[in-house]
C-alpha cells in the first residue's frame, strides 16, 4: 500500500486557506449569535479585532450586528488607536460601549502597586464589571492560539465561571464544530473566532480585504530607548530616564496594547505587503518581540487567564 | 535540499488550502519530537521560542534541545513532563496551511484522542521501531477509524535506534496491515523515519536509501483536504435568520436570509430545495456573503441563502436538495442494515464515547446537539461496550468515562441526520448534561 511518491501538486481545493479560515470564523460568530442571548464583541482598534469586525460584516450584513462592541480602555492607549476605534464603530453604525480601568480605579476595585505600572492585567477586573453591568453571557475576542502556549490549549468556546476564571484542567471537550455555549446565570463564554489564525494569516487577510489600520502598525519615526532586546517607546507615560539613550528610529508596532508594556519593532515596512514579507521571514514571535509582560515567567499568560483575562 | 527551497514566494497564487491532521502515539514514541521537528524545519518555531526551550532544557540537565517542550503549554504539563490536553499547532509551507491536533498518548485520555480526531482529515500514528505494534497503537488506530479520519499514515519512528534496518520496518508494516484489515481500515500508508535526526520528515536524509516512497511532508502536501474527494449531498443547517426589517430601505423590507455553512455538497441559484423537518419546498433565489451575491456555494463556505418563497425557517432547520435521491440516503446503499430510511428521525443508533466524569445515567434526560439543533434525549438501550484493548464487544450495564459503546437514544424532538460514515458533519452529535451544561458525550450516528 506504500504507493510511489505522488505528484507533489495536490488537487486545488475550492477554498484557499484564507477562504477556509474566514468561513470557519463566520460560522463561529453565527453560533455565538444563535446560541447566546446577550453577547458582546471586544473591539480595541487593534489589528485582530479589526479583522473580527470585517468577519462580523460578512457574517451578518445586511443586518445589524447582533451584539454591541465593547472596549475595555486601560487609559494607556495610543491616541491614534482610540481615534481609529471610534471612527470604525461610527462608520459601521454599530453601538460601541467603552468601560475604563480608570473608572475601576476610582471605584477602588483596581488598585495599582505603582502609578505607572502596566494596566494590562487590570483589564480583567473592568471586563468582569462590564459583563456584570450588561449581563453579557458571551464575549467574542480576537485571541489566537499561535500567540502563546497557554492559548494553544484553550477551546474556541471557552467556559468561564462566575469569577471569570479559566480552569485549563477542566475545559469542556470540544468536538467537530459542535460548540457548547450553554451557561448558568453569572457564568460566561469567551468565543474566539480566529483561534486557528496565525499572525501571517491575519496580515494576509488584511491585505486581501483592503482593511484600514491605525497608522502605528506601519513604519514611522519614533523616539525609543533600547531595553535589552526590546525597544521602549518614549511617551508621556514612559518618559526617558536619566542616562537613557534616546534614539529616533524607524519602527512599527506588531501588536498594540497598554503603552507601558507594548514595544515596537525596528522596521521599514510602510505597506501591508511589506509587513507580510517581514512577518513571513521574522525570527521572533509576535509576543516575544513586543510584550514586556509575558516575559516575566513561562506561565504569565496562563496565570492571567485563570484570573479572568482574555 | 534544505527545508523549503521549492516553496514559492508568499503572495504567489499557489494555495492548496488547509489540512488538519492528528498525531497520536504511545508515551515516548517521539511524537512531540516529531511535531517539534516539523515546526522547526518549516520555520514555524521562532528564535525566541527556541531560546526559551533551550533554557528549560539546560535547566533540566539535558544536553540537546528538547523539542517536546514546545507542545506542553500548561504549567501542570511542564511540571509533570506530560501532555494533558489536546494542543493545536500551526505551520505553513507557503502552499498549504496545516493545523496539527496533538493528542496525549496516556491511557486515561481517550477523550482527548476522540476530540483531536473529530476535526482531522489525516492521522499520523507513531510506532517506536524497537517496540512494534502495541495495544496502544491498535487503540489509536481504532479510534482514528471510528471517528472517520479518511487517511492514516503509520510512521515507524526511531529507525536510528534499529540501525535503519529495512526488515524491522517491513515486519511492523506486515503486522499492522493484518490488524488494519480486521478493522476495515483501507487507506493507510507507511513511512520509516527518525524524528530525532529529521530523516524522511522534510528532508530524506542519508540513512534510509532503501525507502523510495514520499517523505512525511510530501504525504501531507498531497493529501486531499476535506470535501475534495467525493460527491456529497448538499446539507445546510440553518444557524441564524437575518431579518433586517429596515423601514427606510424598501429593498430590505422583506429580506429573509438563512445563514449557515454548507456542510457538504454544493448548491446554485435556481436549485430546488426542501427544508427539513417541515418538508416545505422552494428554490434558491440568491446566495450571498456579506451582502455580495454568488452564483453557487460549495462545501465549507459560510453563506446566506435567500429563497423564492416566504416559508417559515428557523435555527436548527436543515436545507437540502429537492430530489428524492438526496432525501433517502439509505436508498443508494442497498444491503446496508438500517431501520432508518429518511433523514428525519426521533430515534438514533450510535457509537457513543462517554467523556463525563460521572457515568451516563439511564434515568436522566440529556440534551443532544447535532448540527445546529438540540433535542432532549433518553437512553434507549446499550447494545454493547467496546473493549478498547481487545477490540471485542462486551455486554454492558452502564457507561463510564472513556467508554465506547453502541447505544440507542429516544428523542423528544426530531433530528435531521445522516449516517456518520457518510457525512461527518450531519452524523455527529454531542451530549450535554443540563445540570452542569458540560459536554459529557460524543456520538456518531449509525
Amino acid at each position: 500500500m506504500n504507493a510511489p511518491a505522488p505528484a507533489t501538486a495536490p488537487v486545488r481545493p475550492a477554498l484557499d486557506h484564507l477562504d477556509w479560515l474566514e468561513a470557519e470564523a463566520i460560522y463561529i460568530l453565527r453560533e455565538v449569535a444563535g446560541q447566546c442571548s446577550n453577547p458582546a464583541l471586544l473591539f480595541s482598534g487593534g489589528k485582530d479585532s479589526i479583522v473580527l469586525l470585517r468577519l462580523a460584516e460578512k457574517a451578518f450584513r445586511p443586518g445589524r450586528f447582533p451584539f454591541p462592541l465593547l472596549h475595555i480602555d486601560t487609559g494607556h492607549n495610543y491616541p491614534e488607536v482610540i481615534d481609529f476605534r471610534d471612527a470604525r464603530a461610527c462608520e459601521l453604525n454599530e453601538r460601541l460601549i467603552v468601560r475604563s480601568v480608570e473608572s475601576s480605579m476610582a471605584r477602588g476595585t483596581v488598585r495599582l502597586n505603582s502609578a505607572d505600572e502596566s494596566r494590562n492585567k487590570h483589564q480583567s477586573v473592568t471586563l468582569l464589571e462590564a459583563i456584570g453591568e450588561f449581563g453579557f453571557d458571551a464575549c467574542i475576542g480576537g485571541a489566537r492560539r499561535d500567540e502563546e502556549k497557554a492559548r494553544a490549549k484553550e477551546r474556541i468556546f471557552s467556559f468561564r465561571d462566575e469569577f471569570g476564571g479559566w480552569d485549563p484542567k477542566n475545559q469542556r471537550p470540544e468536538l467537530w464544530d459542535l460548540f457548547n455555549a450553554r451557561v448558568h446565570k453569572g457564568e460566561n463564554i469567551r468565543a474566539f473566532p480566529i483561534s486557528n489564525w496565525t499572525e501571517l494569516d491575519v496580515w494576509q487577510y488584511i491585505e486581501r480585504e483592503g482593511l484600514a489600520l491605525p497608522p502605528i502598525y506601519f513604519a514611522h519615526l519614533r523616539p525609543v530607548v533600547r531595553k535589552g532586546n526590546l525597544l521602549q517607546p518614549v511617551t508621556e507615560l514612559t518618559p526617558a530616564r536619566d542616562g537613557d539613550n534616546v534614539e529616533l528610529m524607524q519602527v512599527r508596532f506588531r501588536t498594540v496594547g497598554d503603552i507601558t508594556c507594548t514595544a515596537p519593532v525596528e522596521s521599514d515596512a510602510d505597506t501591508v505587503h511589506k509587513v507580510i514579507a517581514e512577518t513571513a521571514t521574522t525570527t521572533i514571535s509576535e509576543r516575544g518581540a513586543t510584550r514586556l509582560d509575558d516575559q516575566a515567567s513561562e506561565a504569565a499568560m496562563e496565570q492571567r487567564k485563570k484570573e479572568g483575562y482574555f | 535540499m534544505s527545508a523549503f527551497e521549492h516553496i514559492p514566494e508568499f503572495g504567489s497564487p499557489v494555495d492548496s488550502g488547509l489540512l488538519r491532521f492528528l498525531t497520536c502515539g504511545s508515551v515516548d514514541d517521539g511524537k512531540s519530537t516529531l511535531i517539534g521537528r516539523l515546526l522547526y524545519d518549516t520555520k514555524a518555531i521562532l528564535a525566541d521560542t527556541l531560546h526559551a526551550i533551550e533554557k528549560t532544557s539546560l535547566r533540566r540537565g539535558m544536553e540537546a534541545v528538547d523539542l517536546s517542550l514546545l507542545t506542553d503549554g500548561l504549567q501542570a504539563e511542564r511540571e509533570q513532563g506530560i501532555t494533558i490536553d489536546v494542543a493545536y499547532r500551526y505551520f505553513s509551507t507557503g502552499t498549504r496551511k496545516y493545523i496539527i491536533a496533538d493528542a496525549p498518548g496516556h491511557e486515561q485520555y481517550t477523550r482527548n484522542m476522540v476530540t483531536a480526531a473529530s476535526t482531522a482529515n489525516l492521522a499520523i500514528i507513531l510506532i517506536d521501531a524497537r517496540k512494534g505494534v502495541l495495544t496502544q497503537t491498535r487503540r489509536h488506530s481504532y479510534l482514528a477509524h471510528l471517528v472517520g479520519i479518511p487517511h492514516l499514515v503509520v510512521a515507524v519512528n526511531k529507525m536510528d535506534l534499529v540501525g535503519y534496518d529495512r526488515t524491522v520496518f517491513e515486519r511492523i508494516r506486515g503486522e499492522y496491515l493484518e490488524f488494519a484489515r480486521q478493522l476495515g481500515i483501507e487507506d493507510v500508508r507507511f513511512i520509516p523515519l527518525s524524528a530525532l535526526n529529521g530523516d524522511m520528515l522534510v528532508d530524506r536524509g542519508d540513512n534510509l536509501g532503501w525507502y523510495d516512497g514520499p517523505t512525511l511532508i510530501d504525504i501531507l502536501e498531497s493529501a486531499p483536504a476535506a470535501h475534495s474527494e467525493s460527491d456529497e449531498r448538499f446539507r445546510f443547517p440553518v444557524q441564524y435568520v437575518c431579518r433586517p426589517q429596515k423601514a427606510d430601505d424598501p429593498l430590505l423590507h422583506d429580506y429573509r436570509g438563512f445563514m449557515g455553512r454548507v456542510e457538504s455538497g454544493e448548491i446554485a441559484v435556481g436549485d430546488e430545495v426542501v427544508v427539513l423537518p417541515s418538508e416545505r419546498r422552494s428554490r434558491i433565489k440568491d446566495i450571498q456573503v456579506g451582502g455580495r451575491s454568488l452564483s453557487r456555494a460549495v462545501a465549507e463556505q459560510s453563506v446566506t441563502l435567500l429563497l423564492e418563497d416566504e416559508i417559515d425557517i428557523s435555527r436548527g432547520d436543515m436545507i437540502v436538495r429537492g430530489d428524492a435521491k438526496e432525501l433517502c440516503p439509505g436508498a443508494s446503499a442497498p444491503g446496508t442494515v438500517s431501520t432508518r430510511t429518511a433523514l428525519v428521525t426521533r430515534r438514533i443508533d450510535a457509537m457513543l464515547c462517554w467523556l463525563g466524569d460521572s457515568p451516563l445515567d439511564a434515568r436522566r434526560k440529556y440534551v443532544i446537539r447535532q448540527t445546529t439543533r438540540d433535542a432532549r434525549a433518553l437512553l434507549d438501550g446499550i447494545a454493547y461496550r467496546l473493549d478498547i484493548n481487545s477490540l471485542q464487544q462486551v455486554p454492558a450495564e452502564g457507561i463510564g468515562m472513556n467508554d465506547i459503546a453502541r447505544v440507542a437514544f429516544k428523542l423528544a424532538q426530531p433530528l435531521v441526520v445522516d449516517r456518520y460514515a457518510e457525512n461527518r458533519a450531519t452524523g455527529a452529535f454531542i451530549v450535554i448534561d443540563e445540570s452542569t451544561n458540560n459536554t459529557v458525550g460524543a456520538g456518531m450516528i449509525l
